[in-house]
C-alpha cells in the first residue's frame, strides 16, 4: 500500500509552520524537519531561476529511489509539500485539500498568528480525517 | 494533469456554510456602532475598519484562491473581473461590475449592485463622514497585497451619503515583483 511519510507547511519566508510524520519510515527530528523546510525553499526558488523559459513556478514534483516529494505552491507564497512512495497517486488533490484546511481551520482561527508555527487542534483534526480518508480511497483502487 | 477549471463565485456561494443575513448585517452594524462609541471621531473609525478589513484580507485571500481554483492573473485588468465576479458573490452573495477604467489599466472602479451591510442603516447628521463600508475596502487591499499588488482603494459614491450607487475606486500603486533576488531595498 502507497503510504504518506510526512506532511510539511512552510510559510512565505521559508520557515517551518507546520511538520506531521505518518508511520514509522521517515521519521525525522525537529533539527531535521527545519532542515529540510528551509533546504526546500531554497531549492525552490533556484529551480525557478534555473527554467529556461519565463513563468516558471519551481518544482512540483522530486522523484527519488526511495520516495516522491510533491510540493503545492499557493499564489500567497505558503508551500505545502508531501513526501511519500514512489508512485503514489493523487498527491496533488491531496496537497489541494490541505490547502483548503488550512484557510478553514488555520486562517479563520482569530487566535492564530500569521507566519507562525500551526497550533490548531481543528487542523490537526480534519488533516488526520482528510489523509486517513486518503488511504482508504487508494486500498479501494 | 490539466489544472482544475476556475468555480464560478455562485456555485462556491452555495457550496459553504452561511449564517443568516439578517444576523450578519446586525453584527456589522453593531461593530461600527461601537467603534463610534469608543473612538469618538468618525474620522477614527474609518480608519479603523479600514485596519480591521484589511487584516480580514489577508487571510481571505488564501480562502478566496483555495477554494475558486483561480489561477495567476495576467493583468490588473483580469485581477479586478475576478473580485468583482467571483470574490464578491462567493463572499457577500452579491454580483458586481468593474467599470471606468483609465488609459493605462491601472486604475478602475467597481460597482456594487447590491450591500448586504446596510440594509437598515440611515446615516444621523453627526456621521455624515462616515464610510459605513469601509470594512469592504480594506479587504480588497489587503486581499491584493497578499498577491503582490499595492492598491489604493476608496469609495467614490456611498448610497448612504445620497449617492445612486456603491462605487469603489481600485488605484494599483505598484507590483512588487516575486522573482528573487528580492532587491535588499524592499
Amino acid at each position: 500500500m502507497a503510504a504518506i511519510y510526512s506532511l510539511y507547511v512552510i510559510n512565505k519566508s521559508g520557515g517551518l509552520i507546520f511538520y506531521k510524520d505518518y508511520g514509522s519510515k521517515g521519521r525525522m527530528d525537529t533539527n531535521d524537519s527545519l532542515r529540510v523546510a528551509s533546504l526546500w525553499h531554497s531549492m525552490h526558488a533556484i529551480s525557478q531561476q534555473l527554467s529556461p523559459t519565463t513563468g516558471c513556478t519551481g518544482i512540483e514534483l522530486l522523484e527519488a529511489d526511495t520516495f516522491d516529494l510533491h510540493c503545492f505552491q499557493s499564489l500567497t507564497g505558503t508551500k505545502f509539500f508531501v513526501v511519500c512512495e514512489p508512485g503514489t497517486q493523487n498527491m496533488e488533490d491531496l496537497l489541494k485539500a490541505v490547502y483548503e484546511l488550512y484557510t478553514d481551520y488555520v486562517l479563520k482561527n482569530p487566535f492564530y498568528e500569521m507566519e507562525m508555527p500551526i497550533r490548531c487542534e481543528l487542523f490537526d483534526i480534519n488533516l488526520t480525517r482528510a489523509i486517513q480518508k486518503d488511504r482508504v480511497a487508494l486500498l479501494g483502487r | 494533469m490539466p489544472p482544475a477549471a476556475p468555480r464560478s463565485g455562485e456555485a462556491i456561494f452555495s457550496s459553504v456554510e452561511r449564517v443568516n443575513a439578517e444576523l450578519f448585517t446586525l453584527t456589522y452594524g453593531a461593530i461600527v456602532r461601537q467603534l463610534l462609541t469608543d473612538l469618538e471621531e468618525v474620522e477614527e473609525v474609518n480608519k479603523q475598519l479600514d485596519q480591521m478589513g484589511y487584516n480580514i484580507g489577508i487571510r481571505l485571500i488564501d480562502e478566496f484562491l483555495a477554494k475558486s481554483n483561480v489561477s495567476r492573473c495576467a493583468d490588473f485588468k483580469e485581477t479586478a473581473e475576478m473580485i468583482a465576479k467571483i470574490g464578491f458573490k462567493m463572499f457577500l452573495g452579491v454580483s458586481a461590475s468593474v467599470v471606468n477604467w483609465d488609459a493605462d489599466g491601472s486604475c478602475c472602479s467597481i460597482v456594487l449592485e447590491d450591500n448586504p451591510l446596510v440594509d437598515f442603516v440611515e446615516l444621523p447628521d453627526t456621521c455624515q463622514g462616515l464610510f459605513y463600508c469601509n470594512i469592504l475596502s480594506g479587504v480588497i487591499r489587503g486581499a491584493l497585497e497578499m498577491v503582490a499588488m499595492k492598491t489604493e482603494v476608496t469609495w467614490i459614491r456611498d448610497m448612504l451619503r445620497g449617492d445612486d450607487a456603491y462605487e469603489l475606486q481600485v488605484k494599483l500603486l505598484k507590483q512588487i515583483p516575486e522573482e528573487y533576488p528580492y532587491k535588499d531595498d524592499e
